[in-house]
């Protein structure tokens, strides 16, 4: 079994282990910011537990997924706010 | 309708929950496990890379080889009906009927508002281990870890051991506070053994008492942190601050069913019975006591919920003597008067909304400073200000209603259609 997932952060290729978090690859993809706040701060990932909602991203097109809850999966989109 | 149905549910597969669904299982009782993680064993025992402790082994591997119902990555949002509860999961929702509930939700981390706070790097000390373990490369990485309490020694050592430049730990509360503590320590052989092996792991970097930082720095992203010790004020650079101040049970299902609460969490009889009948609540969602409590109270609410308080009550003397430890653990971590002044004016309390605590203060309570400016109505619905705020103003968050999380529109219309 290929331990080995893809996918693609913000359209850039990104591989990680399988089980990885999708708040990790973000980050591993060089990015800190996950969404600007309703102000348009950037914010990235605080409680890393699912409670604070910071670190939401949009996966496959849903929006306000919790990227810290989510392991990553083969030829999954995620993107961050710009 | 309900999707499923159950003896016991237990919401939560942290060591509480493990141990509760462990010892119902055994008792003879159906039982179902629910967690909003992909997988069991909770923060404390969150798998890095295949490394988890062997007591965490061994109740993991309990749990698998008796017949528990594992539900992942789900979480509750509703209780529509009695002895039910609503569901969401990653790829929709179901509901599950119980005849009795144990709600082993936990504890988060408390985070105080300073300015910088909200920059991105700037973590919770467990929120960054979390992505650490998940595989966020820390090697060579400047790390300050700050705020109170244990967890921040424990965080200290994961983080060094895999390779990060750890600056200095900044803890609060005072060192004849905390010397105090050791000498209880003395009284807890396993706690002592353990608190030695972090000094050995931790030579050489500095651990300040009655320290903590006043701001952080960054233009799209933390670049120093500002520390106060006494009266001296200096500024250190680093990739990522690790920061919170102890931490406060989830107990928002709790109230949520109706459960009566306690001045430290979800109020409980001698068989981590609710003020609810057939709702039990077990570790550190009836106050913070750390992971040997959390084992026996899981214990007891697993053995009762299935009927079998004479197993239950076996346990009553273990569990005393680990509560002993809690309690001297909040007297020594007890946070100070001076982090009341740590927020501005200007800075954000309520990070959901970008509400200030300038505005918040000009309220008279929680319910007026949410219908006026909006903090607390989030989607974390006031899990991260409402500690921050018990703490700055107590005020205490009050009523909870569903859905308890944010929930998809389907999943809420569901229920209503039924």
């Amino acid at each position: 079994m290929d331990d080995t997932v893809r996918l693609l952060v913000n359209g850039t290729p990104v591989s990680v282990p399988a089980g990885t978090m999708v708040s990790t690859a973000v980050a591993m993809a060089g990015s800190s910011l996950f969404r600007r706040s309703v102000s348009g701060e950037p914010r990235g990932p605080l409680c890393g537990m699912g409670i604070c909602f910071e670190c939401r991203v949009t996966i496959n097109g849903r929006a306000h997924c919790r990227s810290c809850q989510m392991a990553c999966e083969t030829g999954m989109e995620v993107r961050t706010d710009a | 309708m309900p999707d499923r149905a159950c003896d016991v549910a237990v919401i939560g597969a942290g060591p509480a929950g493990l141990a509760a669904a462990c010892r119902a299982a055994e008792s003879g009782a159906r039982v179902a496990m629910v967690d909003d993680n992909p997988n069991p064993g909770g923060q404390i025992w969150r798998a890095a890379a295949g490394t988890s402790p062997r007591e965490a082994a061994r109740w993991l591997h309990a749990v698998k080889a008796s017949n528990v119902e594992w539900i992942a990555g789900a979480r509750v949002f509703a209780a529509p009906a009695p002895n039910r509860i609503a569901l969401e999961t990653l790829d929709g929702g179901c509901e599950l009927e119980y005849r009795s509930l144990i709600l082993a939700t936990g504890a988060r981390e408390r985070f105080l508002p300073f300015p910088g706070w909200t920059l991105p790097n700037v973590m919770g000390a467990g929120g960054l281990q979390a992505l650490a373990k998940s595989g966020l490369p820390i090697e060579g990485r400047k790390i300050i870890i700050a705020g109170s309490g244990p967890l921040l020694l424990a965080v200290a050592k994961f983080m060094r051991s895999h390779g990060a430049d750890l600056r200095l730990i900044a803890e609060q509360a005072p060192q004849a506070k905390l010397l105090a503590f050791g000498l209880h320590l003395a009284g807890h052989p396993g706690k002592l053994v353990q608190a030695l092996g972090l000094r050995t792991v931790l030579l050489g970097i500095p651990y300040l008492t009655s320290c903590w930082p006043i701001s952080a720095q960054g233009s799209e992203k933390l670049e120093s942190v500002t520390l106060r010790r006494g009266r001296k004020t200096w500024t250190e650079p680093c990739n990522y601050l690790a920061c919170a101040f102890g931490l406060i049970p989830n107990v928002e299902i709790a109230v949520l069913l109706g459960c009566r609460m306690s001045v430290s969490g979800v109020a409980v009889d001698e068989y981590q019975q609710t003020s609810v009948p057939g709702v039990y609540s077990a570790g550190e969602a009836t106050g913070i006591g750390g992971l040997d409590l959390a084992l026996a109270e899981g214990e007891i609410a697993g053995y009762a919920a299935a009927g079998r308080s004479d197993r239950a009550r076996e346990r009553f003397r273990g569990r005393e003597s680990y509560r002993r430890f809690a309690d001297a653990l909040e007297q020594a971590f007890s946070l100070r008067e001076e982090l009341k002044s740590l927020p501005q004016d200007d800075t954000l309390v309520c990070r959901c909304e970008d509400v200030t605590l300038g505005r918040v203060r000009a309220c008279s309570g929680w319910r007026e400073a949410k219908l006026h400016t909006r903090c607390g109505m989030g989607p974390c619905q006031g899990r991260v200000c409402g500690g921050a705020l018990e703490f700055l103003t107590g005020w205490r968050v009050g009523s909870v209603r569903p859905p308890v999380f944010p929930a998809r529109i389907e999943n809420l219309a569901r229920r209503a259609g039924t």
